[in-house]
């Protein structure tokens, strides 16, 4: 166990450092020299010049790379081009917010996904099962922007229960588990349970529809177990596959948070994002999705441990 | 007589046996076009999403008014204000006919990465799984790097860089489908490489060639082709999420996605008109999902 962890370990690094340097060409397939997006259009040249050495974008792009990533290492992701202020920043604070968004949003939906996936696998054919795969149908179909404006035309335009926008009353970005807080979460997070409501609902039924097929289940039956008892059963050879679909949507929920957030004027990773892309602020463009990528890559690692830790079968090389 | 009657009807039995046998010889897509006519959800789907293509085809011929020009006199009307069945925009133009009009955009964004994904991930997976060895590697190698990023993130990361337009959001959108397409032709690739039919056919002397063309083609485009229609919906949620940010189409071209960003603030004023962009968005991408579902069944293949 301890060697697979090792290798698998190992593996990741060089994953790492592949979604390192597509984070450092996204600034190099940006149109236009990258200097341009530093200094005013009319600066002088000698001027020019100078920040290009100041910023190191003189030297051969394999150097450029290598000084980067040894500054990102160091936790320095350089300086936001609008306002000038380290980039880490203010990304440090909207990680939070995006994090906080996601996790509540992947509880929901894999909470309501594993129930209604549970109930549809094993009363398969009957209402229950109709039911729950008309709404997964809907909820891996729906634009969740559009979802978003939905519910806000409903519960905030229209019955005013809600509040429509921000994190917490007056606009401000501190986070408190209090009741103001958790009103305002309540909107973007079922917006964004949507889909991974949808796709762990369709994945759950499957597992356990197919699991319930097969033989050692009617073994059990024989053997005179009682249904909780066969159900557990069910449950743990159910859980390997269903914990591997869950960590991977809880990957895409930070990605996917992009849209919602911008909704709902959460103040995240996607309004920063949202706001870099139309600043042209390529160093906040580059340091967030390079955040939200490890992320990811952290949590796939994560997954695949703990589903060799369930079911030590499925190790992969 | 009556001993012959038996004989009468066994043979009689085969008769019927081997029209069967016949019938379902007839091959694997008369079985699909069988199962397809036993789905009304899935032929309900189909129609609508005809209807829809036509409606946007012919929206010069349909459309009530001019998609661009507006009035500030008649901005925000609501749906059923008569000569303007669905309201008007922010900006006084009729909804029926920049929705009629936004659809060729939308679509457009929504299917062609994924025709794109799929022409440029079949080649590379079926050249993975059928030659393996070191380009097998290398192409697998490469798709795990682009299995490290959500796929949203991923397409608003290369969209963000390269700046709004239609043929970036195009482009990042066809970045983000290769990869789950070409890992999907490597593993059916590799499946029916080791299958005996091939092998018989290398022992009688075919080519590599032939035999991608004839023997792993035939049999790998339908589970490549299925998971591809699968990715619609999803292309159409996103290159319309795309427009939404302002990454992609570009005002006053009417598009979905970025209608429903201008309406934003008018769900204040008049919610019902707001909410027909996304309305659109969520049909034909409901319609693309079953229709999706209803042909994986159909074909019986395994997702």
């Amino acid at each position: 166990m301890l060697l697979y962890l090792l290798r698998r370990l190992l593996y990741a690094v060089p994953i790492a450092l592949s979604v390192g340097l597509v984070c450092f060409l996204l600034v190099h397939i940006a149109p236009g020299d990258p200097i341009n997006a530093i200094v005013p259009a009319d600066a002088p040249q000698e001027l020019v010049e100078q920040i290009r050495r100041d910023y190191g974008l003189d030297r051969p792009l394999p150097i450029q790379f290598a000084v980067w990533l040894g500054k990102v290492a160091g936790g320095d992701f350089g300086n936001s081009l609008a306002t000038g202020r380290p980039v880490w920043a203010d990304l440090s604070v909207a990680i939070g917010n995006t994090l906080r968004l996601a996790f509540v949003a992947a509880l929901i939906g894999f909470l309501l996904g594993t129930a209604l996936g549970g109930l549809a696998g094993v009363f398969q054919g009957s209402w229950i099962d109709k039911a729950a795969v008309a709404l997964a149908v809907a909820g891996v179909s729906v634009p969740h922007y559009w979802l978003g404006m939905v519910l806000v035309v409903i519960f905030s335009v229209q019955l005013n229960w809600l509040p429509a926008m921000g994190a917490g009353p007056g606009g401000s970005s501190d986070w408190a588990w209090d009741a103001e807080h958790i009103r305002h979460l309540i909107l973007p997070a079922v917006t964004l349970s949507v889909i991974p409501m949808g796709i762990v609902t369709r994945t759950v039924r499957g597992i356990v529809a197919e699991i319930l097929n097969q033989d050692f289940v009617q073994t059990l039956r024989a053997k005179g177990l009682s249904g909780r008892r066969v159900v557990f059963h069910v449950v743990k050879n159910a859980a390997p596959n269903s914990i591997a679909v869950m960590g991977l949507q809880l990957g895409y929920l930070l990605g996917g948070s992009i849209l919602v957030e911008t909704v709902f004027s959460w103040p995240g990773t996607g309004l920063l994002l949202n706001n870099a892309i139309f600043q042209r602020d390529l160093p906040v463009l580059q340091a967030t999705i390079l955040v939200l990528a490890m992320f990811f890559v952290v949590l796939n690692l994560a997954v695949d441990l703990v589903q060799t830790a369930i079911d030590p079968r499925i190790r992969r090389g | 007589m009556k001993a012959a009657q038996p004989s009468a009807s066994a043979a009689a039995e085969l008769a019927v046996q081997a029209r069967e046998a016949a019938t379902r010889r007839e091959g694997f897509w008369a079985g699909v076009r069988k199962r397809l006519a036993r789905d009304p959800v899935t032929i309900a789907c189909g129609v609508i999403l005809l209807a829809m293509l036509a409606a946007i085809v012919f929206a010069p011929l349909i459309a009530p008014h001019d998609p661009y020009q507006g009035s500030m006199l008649r901005r925000l009307r609501p749906i059923g204000t008569p000569g303007y069945p669905l309201g008007t925009d922010e900006l006084g133009r009729d909804m029926l006919t920049r929705l009629l009009y936004g659809g060729r955009l939308s679509w457009f964004m929504g299917i062609t990465p994924v025709v794109l994904a799929f022409v440029i991930g079949t080649v590379l997976g079926v050249l993975a799984g059928f030659v393996g060895g070191g380009l097998n590697m290398l192409i697998m190698r490469a798709t795990d790097v682009f299995y490290a990023f959500p796929s949203v993130l991923l397409a608003i990361a290369i969209s963000g860089a390269l700046g709004a337009g239609t043929m970036n959001a195009i482009l990042s959108l066809t970045l983000v489908f290769i990869p789950p397409i070409i890992r999907v032709a490597e593993s059916v690739t590799t499946g029916v490489r080791n299958l005996d039919f091939v092998e018989a056919a290398r022992a009688s002397g075919a080519g590599p060639l032939t035999i991608i063309r004839v023997h792993v083609l035939g049999n790998v485009l339908g589970p490549i082709f299925v998971y591809a229609t699968s990715l619609i919906s999803v292309s159409m949620i996103l290159a319309s999420g795309l427009s939404f940010l302002g990454l992609g189409v570009t005002p006053p071209e009417p598009e979905w996605g970025l209608m429903l960003n201008t309406l934003r603030t008018a769900i204040y004023v008049n919610p019902g008109v707001a909410m027909l962009p996304g309305a659109c968005i969520f049909a034909t991408s409901l319609c693309f999902n079953l229709l999706s579902d209803g042909l994986r069944q159909a074909m019986d293949v395994r997702a």
